[in-house]
């Protein structure tokens, strides 16, 4: 008998995404929000936790929180409310966050293809500044706390386990922090934590629908650290079944630095939270009015509504559409060029023929980068792919045009004229000569071609290539080529 | 007995308002005789009233009050009867502290207390017990035991407490003086150090009716700071009938019957109080609180376990007492903790805890809750047919010091007639129906919610019949 053939996994994995809301005061008491202010300046007896002070809860969080349901197509609960979650931490001064468990906000939903669990409210925890060599708890030389961030409002989401890979989780995170960010209700910054997120992981034998044994992801504070984290530990897991061995169900640590994953201490893990219903506060009640503000709050066009439209409407690849619509700022770009060659009668330019000049232009301006700060206004581009669709300039010398609006800026009509990058052809620049110049100088290409071996034509056309620097037509270049050796 | 002493809180807020009396000299006398406190009913006491105010323009007069440990009081000790509070003072005050301020009832002092008001004797303190001014070998109730002591023995005009299970009335019962444990959500509890907070209500102990509903008018309204307020739908008036034409009283078997183990002097002077109040034109019938029976058991399950949450927050890192020397955190708070809180408090912290532990929730917290809901149903029910519910507030006179704590389940049956209003979130108020072998009686009245106007008007008629005089404990 041979080995048993090593079986193919599916991962399935789940996000759990804490926001901190962009309010401007804290979610209990009325200390304002901040960052990278003196440590426990934004304090009072509520968010201090000393005795006898009581929480009240934030209207516009509140506000917040139902904006992000309806943008999620969540369910908001007319009546929902808060627990007490017992954990003693020093980062958490009551000895009990306040946050809301059975009855959440908001439930079910759906943000792009992947499922919404629910969406619930509660408020985040001190800063703890560990100092010494292990920058965690344990082996700190001395640990400090800034309640300056205690108390600040989160929302938590948590989606279904409908992700299959690292990159689609990552993306997927993309899309939410574009919708929030347009929702106006959090800075969404994974660097500054304003965006956390935390994922559960699990593998399984492709085809079978049981869920393995999974375990939870923390600390990874960039999307490419959400991408590293999850494949890192996809890849353990197949490691660990395909030695016969099980998954433990525990929560790991992601280190950046060296992008491992270690288990978190027992101590550190082992709660029982003890839920109870909060006291201190009375039922949230989501009235009608409340939510219809925060529907008229919505923007008119969510990302995922936009990625569809996109690609629906407007004929972009689906990558594109989800691109464009993800980074609003790479889809407001487009649609402002797509308005400006709309505006220049556009010469029958496809949208799809527009947004390929996007591409060459992030390649050109750094991938990170918002194009409307770059030094080529949208109407600029519009007019160098109308130039391409009317022949009016190659693509290659179109790409050598758009290098220069990069440093310069200017209008691309009048770089093609300064540097001489017109498309010539046949008619009246002598294209003719030069395809008769490259024929003679090759003339065992030449003659390959002649018996019909069409891959010998690279080198002609390089040859025209070169000759123009590049302001020949390929399609044109070829077809007078063909034309003289058939 | 100083003239001043002798006047009621109202008498001597009339006074200071019409000028015949300066502030200042009322304060004075009190002060001494707070600083003299040989009950120990006072955990600190004044220098002096603020002087800022005019307070022959205030409500209030002037007439100071003496304030439970466990309400907040900026910059003064605020330890809730607890060592691991020791030396506490607040950067902030309690909103009923405030409002009474306000209203120009100035500070007099803190008063001594069962620790986190888990008590019914004040034998829980960490400052030692309060000594009951009828009978110095006999507690004085609890939790609120220094604020019934203190007023009893005239070492203040009036005080505050806090009612959780019973904490205002019973030792108002045993110390012979009034005392009335407002509707939930009457009081702001802001600034209140908690233990139950579903349950904890402050409210006024006062030598009589009257200045118990001028003490209360000035403690109540909603309160931005506590989501659980809520504005009394109705002034406070000071009560004036005399008879009770028409009022309904009902008489629950369950807490009064002859199996609820009431003390025969007790029941002796309950009996008194019902044909007086026949006289005045009440009328009376048993009536049913079909799961009152229950309440003690379903309010050592919520109390404890909110208490268990509320107490979490005491580690000795950040305020009052901290145990050094630890190597390391978790040894210094579990030492400042051991040290720190008293064994009656550590058993409710356990409880609490296990109470809400994965997998015994629903059998205990959630089953409690349950029982809080059908108790609340219950009294719904009686007031369809009575105006109040009434019950000797204490099932016995003031015990000895030392003879029950211990056994604590026989302390708990303290609160037996208590606890069921509490739980309901009902008003209720006790007042001196008379003595037994020389030791007062307490008559409790519970009405439904925001009835606290004629609770107070009916509790009134009751004091103007029975003539009850508590002079001789302020000799």
């Amino acid at each position: 008998m041979g080995a048993p053939p090593v079986p193919d996994y599916e991962p399935v994995i789940g996000l759990e995404i804490h926001v901190q809301l962009d309010t401007r005061t804290k979610m209990f008491c009325g200390c304002e929000l901040s960052f990278g202010d003196p440590p426990n300046i934004h304090t009072c007896p509520t968010c201090l936790g000393l005795p006898g002070a009581l929480p009240v809860l934030n209207a516009r969080a509140i506000h917040f929180g139902i904006m992000i349901g309806l943008a999620l197509g969540c369910d908001i609960a007319e009546r929902s409310l808060f627990h007490r979650k017992n954990y003693f931490y020093p980062d958490n001064p009551k000895a009990y966050q306040i946050s809301q468990y059975d009855v959440p906000l908001c439930r079910g939903g759906r943000l792009g293809d992947v499922r919404i669990h629910r969406v619930h409210l509660e408020e985040d925890a001190a800063k703890l500044n560990h100092l010494g060599a292990s920058g965690r708890i344990h082996g700190s030389d001395r640990s400090w706390v800034d309640f300056n961030r205690c108390g600040t409002p989160l929302v938590e989401i948590v989606s279904e386990p409908d992700i299959h890979s690292a990159e689609q989780a990552r993306d997927w995170l993309i899309l939410l922090r574009t919708t929030l960010r347009q929702l106006g209700v959090s800075d969404v910054d994974m660097s500054q934590g304003s965006l956390r997120c935390d994922a559960n992981v699990s593998i399984r034998p492709a085809g079978s629908t049981e869920l393995g044994t999974k375990t939870e992801l923390k600390n990874m504070n960039s999307f490419a650290y959400v991408a590293k984290g999850i494949e890192a530990e996809i890849e353990r897991q197949k490691r660990l079944l395909d030695l016969g061995e099980p998954v433990v169900q525990e929560t790991l640590h992601f280190d950046p630095v060296t992008g491992s994953l270690t288990p978190l201490r027992s101590k550190e893990e082992a709660h029982d939270y003890r839920y109870f219903p909060e006291p201190d506060l009375v039922p949230l009640l989501a009235s009608a009015d409340m939510v219809a503000a925060a529907r008229a709050d919505l923007p008119t066009e969510l990302p995922a509504e936009r990625a569809a439209r996109f690609e629906q409407e407007l004929g972009l690849h689906a990558d594109t559409a989800r691109l464009f619509a993800f980074r609003a700022e790479l889809g407001d770009y487009f649609e402002r060029a797509l308005a400006a060659a709309g505006a220049n009668g556009g010469a029958g330019l496809e949208p799809v023929e527009l947004s390929n000049w996007i591409a060459p232009l992030i390649e050109r301006i750094g991938s990170d980068a918002d194009p409307a700060e770059s030094n080529v206004s949208p109407e600029s581009l519009a007019t160098l792919a109308t130039m391409v669709k009317t022949k009016e300039v190659s693509r290659d010398a179109a790409r050598e045009v758009l290098t220069h609006l990069v440093a310069e800026g200017g209008d691309p009509r009048r770089i093609v004229e300064r540097e001489g990058l017109g498309a010539i052809s046949a008619e009246d620049d002598g294209l003719g000569e030069i395809v008769d110049r490259a024929i003679a100088a090759d003339p065992a290409a030449a003659e390959q071609v002649r018996a019909g071996n069409m891959k010998a034509i690279g080198p002609l056309v390089g040859f025209v290539m070169r000759e123009t620097k590049g302001r020949a037509d390929g399609g044109e270049i070829t077809r007078l080529i063909r034309q003289r050796l058939q | 007995m100083n003239e001043l002493i002798a006047l009621s809180a109202a008498e001597a807020a009339e006074r200071v308002r019409a000028g015949e009396i300066d502030p200042g000299e009322l304060f004075d006398a009190y002060r001494q005789r707070a600083a003299a406190d040989d009950l120990n009913a006072f955990t600190w006491v004044a220098d002096e009233a603020p002087r800022d105010h005019d307070y022959a323009h205030t409500p209030l007069g002037g007439v100071p009050v003496a304030v439970k440990d466990l309400f907040c009081t900026e910059g003064v000790p605020s330890q809730s009867g607890s060592k691991i509070l020791e030396g506490y003072r607040p950067p902030y005050s309690a909103t009923v502290v405030r409002n009474l301020a306000e209203a120009g009832a100035p500070l007099l002092g803190k008063t001594n207390q069962d620790e986190f008001a888990m008590g019914s004797s004040n034998e829980n303190s960490a400052f030692g017990p309060v000594l009951n001014p009828w009978d110095r070998r006999r507690v004085p109730g609890g939790s609120s035991g220094g604020s019934a002591a203190a007023v009893a023995a005239g070492l203040a005009p009036w005080a505050i407490g806090t009612d959780t299970g019973g904490s205002i009335r019973q030792p108002a019962a045993l110390c012979g003086v009034v005392g009335l444990k407002p509707t939930y959500g009457a009081c702001s509890r802001y600034g209140m150090i908690a233990f139950a907070s579903s349950l904890d209500q402050a409210g006024p102990f006062t030598r009589n009716v009257t200045d118990a509903a001028l003490l209360f008018r000035h403690m109540v309204g909603q309160d931005r700071r506590d989501s659980t307020s809520l504005e009394f739908p109705e002034p406070i008036e000071l009560p004036r009938g005399e008879d009770l034409k028409g009022v309904r009283l009902g008489i629950p078997e369950e807490l009064v019957g002859a199996d609820a183990g009431v003390d025969p002097g007790v029941r002796a002077s309950f009996d008194e109080t019902l044909r007086l109040a026949e006289e005045l034109g009440a009328t009376l019938e048993p009536c049913q609180l079909p799961h009152a029976s229950h309440a003690l058991s379903a309010y050592y399950l919520i109390a404890p376990a909110e208490a268990s949450a509320n107490l979490a927050r005491f580690d000795g890192v950040r305020y009052g007492l901290r145990e050094d020397g630890a190597s390391d955190l978790t040894t210094m708070y579990s030492r400042t903790r051991e040290v720190g809180f008293g064994p009656e408090v550590q058993r409710r912290i356990m409880l609490g805890t296990y109470a809400l532990s994965s997998g015994y929730y629903d059998a205990y917290y959630g089953k409690a809750q349950k029982v809080r809901t059908k108790i609340a149903e219950d009294f719904r029910g009686a007031f369809e047919r009575f105006d109040f519910v009434i019950t000797p507030t204490s099932p016995w006179t003031a015990f000895e010091l030392g003879s029950k704590t211990h056994d604590p389940l026989a302390m708990y049956l303290n609160d037996f007639c208590t606890v069921p209003m509490s739980l309901a979130g009902i008003p209720a108020i006790s007042i001196p129906s008379g003595l037994s072998e020389g030791l007062p009686v307490g008559f409790q009245l519970a009405g439904p919610a925001f009835s606290e106007p004629r609770l107070l008007a009916a509790a009134y008629a009751l004091e103007q019949a029975i003539g009850f005089d508590g002079s001789p404990a302020r000799a």
